[in-house]
């Protein structure tokens, strides 16, 4: 069984069979408790599915594009659990996840999807969905608003599943494809500027 | 698990250090540590989000050398332990996120303890021949805390006697360094200049130190002004263009620092009746501030205690150490849904208590 963490947006965790069955998928919308929920989500979500940590055969992480402090929480506790189980870590782009289930549900032809990346900015990835399955051409980037280039439909997302990362994992898995060695996918460096030197206290 | 000697994995990323140590009971099994330092020297000062980023890329690997090093696997882990705060409220969440998973993953309680704390835990972990008595006054000094408790009990009864009320001591030594043209971290700089140099050269200000702020400062710390009055100091001279002295004025500021901290520590010790004095945090690597340390505390017959180094700058054992004396103590673990608490009081020892 895959456990599927992703904190990009609000919190969500999930298990997916191996071969790609969302058994438990549980989420909280809230973007500023990270930290509370996510133990919470991961036992919950896997005593829904009727597991016990040691049926984990491989743990699914959302890399981002997302805004920092959240994002880092969960690949923090899927890197941990990876770790405890001694079983791979999976990292996937968060987006993938909003791309899948527009896919699902129907969608065929180009995607732009868009994230808040709050002081005014977004995230974006851009997809091509043929056949039920979406395709990432460009992006994960960073734009104004106002500059978001649209290609085919577009969807400004609210929320990442877990159970669709895991799910397009899963398929990953069957397929023998190569997970990237992906890093937290911030999209921008910390705001800070190089010390100028000691201010005068005297005048 | 052996609830006398539990094997307790602790993570400690409060600040700029990951840090994962493994104990058992009161054996320290292990004590990894990675950090940031080097990147925020730049910067003059840690920067959080820099320290955070630095957090989610070194928790893996730390984890994993400190079970190593501990040789052992992670099956043989009874608790994992995690300080859930005082710090940097970002840094925290990555190690409050690994740690929840981690304890999830292994089937084991989750500790969530507070890192001012951790660092008396520290002792236990050093005490060659006999433990720890209590109580004792801690006097924990680093760059982003100052803090003077009486703990009377390590799982339940500590009080904080005073703290800082601007600049923790470590970023003063950080400031001062910067106005005499030393590179980050000002600390070991300090220490190295002012080894030429007269302590009593120029008397700096000692802060709150006057009769007036007896009343209501008696056991807080300040070292704003101290750096301030280093800064016209320095500037004075160089308007004259005459040359700065600085091994005496490393050496006479840090004179002022170390006999802040340690008046201060011992009136603490007078006061309560307790001759015990424990020193933790980084800055405790300063060689005044413990030469000073074991002069008076030998005056007023005080015990005093200084982990070793490696103990007394942040790291996971000292909380791990605080874990497993919570285990001891029969304490149940936190709750799952504890929050990251970047301003924990220190009274709270363990957070998130069903």
């Amino acid at each position: 069984m895959l456990l599927a963490i992703d904190t990009s947006i609000g919190s969500s965790a999930a298990v997916v069979s191996p071969s790609g069955e969302v058994r438990s998928s549980l989420g909280v919308t809230d973007t500023m408790r990270h930290a509370e929920v996510i133990g919470e989500l991961i036992r919950d979500a896997l005593a829904a599915a009727g597991i016990g940590a040691d049926g984990v055969t491989a743990v699914v992480a959302g890399m981002g594009p997302g805004p920092f402090t959240g994002l880092r929480i969960g690949i923090a506790a899927a890197t941990a659990f990876a770790l405890g189980r001694g079983v791979p870590l999976l990292r996937l782009v968060s987006h993938d996840a909003i791309a899948a289930e527009w896919a699902l549900s129907g969608g065929e032809g180009q995607l732009t999807v868009s994230t808040d990346a709050r002081r005014r900015e977004l995230y974006w990835s851009r997809y091509l969905v043929e056949g039920g399955q979406a395709r990432r051409v460009d992006g994960p980037g960073l734009v104004v608003p106002a500059e978001l280039e649209l290609h085919g439909e577009h969807v400004a997302a609210t929320a990442v599943d877990a159970g669709r990362l895991g799910a397009i994992a899963a398929a990953g898995l069957r397929d023998g494809v190569e997970f990237p060695a992906l890093s937290a996918l911030y999209l921008r460096s910390p705001d800070v500027t190089p010390s100028a030197g000691p201010k005068r206290v005297t005048t | 698990m052996n609830r006398d000697a539990p094997v307790v994995l602790g993570i400690e990323t409060s600040c700029d250090e990951t840090g994962v140590g493994i104990v058992r009971g009161t054996e320290l099994l292990a004590n990894v540590i990675s950090s940031s330092m080097d990147e925020h020297a730049r910067y003059g000062g840690v920067v959080p989000e820099v320290a955070a980023r630095a957090h989610l890329e070194a928790i893996g690997p730390v984890i994993t050398a400190a079970v190593a090093e501990a040789g052992l696997s992670l099956d043989d882990i009874d608790a994992v332990a995690v300080t859930s705060g005082p710090g940097l409220a970002g840094a925290l969440m990555v190690g409050v996120g690994a740690a929840k998973a981690l304890a999830l993953s292994l089937g084991v309680p989750f500790y969530a303890v507070n890192h001012l704390v951790g660092h008396v835990g520290a002792d236990v972990l050093a005490a060659e021949g006999q433990p720890l008595s209590y109580p004792t006054v801690a006097l924990l000094v680093s760059g982003g805390h100052t803090s003077l408790l009486l703990v009377r009990d390590i799982v339940d009864d500590v009080e904080l006697l005073g703290e800082t009320i601007d600049d923790a001591a470590g970023e003063a030594f950080d400031k001062v360094a910067r106005i005499l043209g030393l590179p980050y971290p000002g600390g070991p700089q300090i220490d190295r200049v002012a080894a030429d140099g007269d302590p009593r050269a120029i008397r700096f200000p000692r802060g709150l130190s006057l009769p007036k702020d007896m009343a209501a400062h008696r056991y807080d710390f300040s070292f704003s002004g101290l750096k301030t009055a280093v800064a016209r100091w320095v500037e004075k001279r160089r308007d004259a263009g005459e040359p700065v002295p600085v091994a005496d004025v490393a050496a006479s500021f840090r004179e002022a620092v170390a006999d802040v901290l340690l008046t201060k520590a011992l009136n603490a010790c007078a006061d309560t009746g307790v001759p015990r004095l424990l020193l933790g945090g980084g800055v405790v690597a300063n060689a005044r501030i413990r030469d000073l340390a074991h002069e008076r505390a030998a005056a007023a017959g005080v015990e005093l205690r200084i982990p070793p180094f490696s103990l007394c700058t942040d790291n996971g054992a000292m909380i791990a150490a605080l874990g497993a004396q919570l285990i001891r103590a029969g304490r149940a673990p936190s709750d799952l849904g504890v929050p990251a608490d970047s301003t924990l009081p220190v009274t709270e020892v363990q957070a998130g208590r069903a």
